[in-house]
């Protein structure tokens, strides 16, 4: 084998899969935006997606606020700063590690769940069946899904925000002697309301690749029982390796402007 | 009369699918308000010739014909207008396994025709009842039934809101003798006081006889005979005689 015509190959492959995947987005943004809509399903979505990942998310905040509050406070111990840990614990969370856990919570909760029912869906002719209803199966399938997760990650991320400077809080009040009033006052003068924005938009991006890699693998499975295996895994996989290349572009984005 | 196009028609159909090719040039014509049965072996690409006349797959050459209008490769509005008067049965059943049984058999009455929910549930349980079906069946999951119940949902889905063209495939299939002839008794129903024009999939030779006004028997990706039910026994084809006759021996090998 040429070991540049495999290269070659590969890049090709990527490319078509990226261009295709561009296409179900574009198709996905349509769907949300436009009618018929069904509000029945996003309801339902929005159970699914947003409400029930409530307990996960939250269990991941509060201790990664903890944690985070022990580290900075060693670290900033350093060099005689401890005193601003609940100022780089706010920024950290809203920043960065809020939206981020959130999303990848998500990402291990909804887009394996997604794809694994929008596969079995496809395995079973349930997809085509809807066609021969007279229903676009994108449209009531995908739309619904992608619109709950762009609506549901900022509101978990929000309470993700909350419960993670809570976290940092009890630690900080309990184990290293902060004054309670003290740290809640400091947080809040120093917070921006773009630090809590930035990632709140963050998060509604995360929330659509989230539920884009759900769907599109789900959607576009083949192969019966082993399709529906294998579209749960890209799916997961690659809505974790997106999330982090888009972190970063946003990240990089928003400390320019 | 004879010079109204057909209802539907396969124009030389050729489709290539895992390795072979499939439909190898299939002529068929499904007349108005005639019930049309295709037999033939298994694997011979029965259900694929309803799924390319659904558009759910794409023929690579050849026609499909709905009143004399290719529907080949239409796509948008008039597609969905077009195809908003077909109904099909899948040979699974193919039920929405996230929803009860009275709304997968209302899902086009509410989600495509517009009717609200309480309306579309009273027009589920009449359709369920003409499948021998009773209420209490409305509120359950397709989980928690048997194939045949399974099956006997699917056409009620199939057939509610009165489609004109209606595709089955297999539907007696699984069945009990007695709730298949009710089945048969339904899809006779639909073509003789509703005028629809059906198209169905059958190994059973008694349901052919009794739902069939046609015949075309499908082999080698073409249609090997077809005629009127009443020349079934006596149409000197060797294939169509080797499958009434149940015989391994003969032009068909068994799909073993
Ligand atoms: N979606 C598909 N992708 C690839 N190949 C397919 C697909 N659907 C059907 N085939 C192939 O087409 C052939 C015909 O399949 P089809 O389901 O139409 O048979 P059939 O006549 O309905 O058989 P049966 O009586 O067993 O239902 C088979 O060889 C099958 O492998
Ligand atoms: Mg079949």
């Amino acid at each position: 084998m040429n070991p540049v015509r495999v290269v070659g190959r590969i890049t090709l492959d990527i490319l078509a899969q990226a261009g295709d995947v561009t296409l179900f987005a574009l198709k996905g943004v349509a769907a949300m935006l436009s009618p018929p809509w069904f509000p029945r399903q996003l309801a339902r979505q929005l159970m699914a997606i947003g409400y029930l990942s409530l307990p996960v998310v939250g269990l991941t905040a509060v201790f990664t606020g903890a944690a985070l509050a022990l580290n900075i406070y060693t670290g900033g111990g350093r060099f005689n700063a401890e005193q601003i840990m609940p100022q780089i614990v706010a920024l950290g969370i809203t920043r960065e590690l809020g939206p981020v856990l959130a999303a990848l919570m998500l990402g291990g909760r909804v887009s394996a769940a997604i794809a694994a029912e929008l596969g079995a869906m496809r395995a079973t002719e349930q997809i085509d069946a809807m066609r021969t209803l007279s229903t676009d199966p994108f449209r009531y399938l995908v739309g619904p899904r992608l619109l709950a997760g762009v609506i549901s990650l900022p509101l978990l991320t929000a309470v993700a925000d909350l419960i993670g400077i809570a976290g940092g809080w009890l630690v900080a009040t309990r184990t290293l002697n902060f004054n309670p009033t003290v740290y809640v006052r400091n947080t809040g003068d120093f917070l921006q309301d773009w630090d809590v924005e930035s990632g709140l938009i963050k998060a509604a991006v995360f929330g659509f690749i989230v539920t884009l890699m759900g769907c599109y693998h789900g959607y576009n499975a083949t192969g019966g029982a082993r399709g529906v295996g294998r579209a749960t895994t890209l799916a997961v996989v690659s809505a974790a390796i997106l999330i982090f290349l888009s972190d970063y572009l946003l990240t990089t984005w928003f400390s320019r402007s | 009369m004879s010079d109204q196009p057909p209802k539907l028609q396969w124009k030389d159909v050729r489709i290539h699918l895992s390795g072979h090719d499939v439909l190898d040039g299939l002529n068929l014509t499904a007349q108005t308000g005639r019930s049309l049965v295709v037999i033939g072996g298994s694997g011979q690409g029965k259900s694929v010739t309803i799924k390319i006349a659904m558009g759910l797959m794409t023929p690579d050459s050849g026609q499909i014909l709905i009143d004399g209008e290719d529907v080949t490769h239409l796509t948008g509005a008039r597609r969905n207008q077009l195809f908003a008067r077909f109904g099909m049965l899948f040979q699974g059943a193919a039920l929405f396994d996230s929803l009860p049984v009275w709304e997968n058999v209302a899902f086009r009455l509410i989600n495509a025709d517009g009717l609200s929910r309480p309306e579309g549930r009273k027009r589920a349980i009449e359709a369920l009842a003409k499948v021998r079906l009773g209420k209490e069946v409305a509120d359950l999951y397709p989980g928690d039934l048997s194939g045949g119940m399974q099956k006997r949902v699917a056409l009620a889905r199939a057939v509610v809101g009165s489609p004109e063209i209606i595709m089955f495939d297999e539907p007696t299939t699984g069945l009990d003798p007695i709730t298949a002839d009710a089945v048969n008794d339904l899809i006779v129903e639909q073509v003789k006081q509703l005028g629809c024009t059906a198209i169905s999939i059958t190994h059973d030779l008694a349901s052919a006889r009794k739902i069939g006004d046609d015949v075309a028997m499908l082999h080698g990706g073409r249609i090997v005979w077809s005629g009127p039910v009443e020349s079934l026994d006596n149409s000197g084809n060797p294939y169509v005689e080797q499958f009434l006759a149940g015989r391994a021996e003969g032009p068909i090998t068994a799909a073993i």
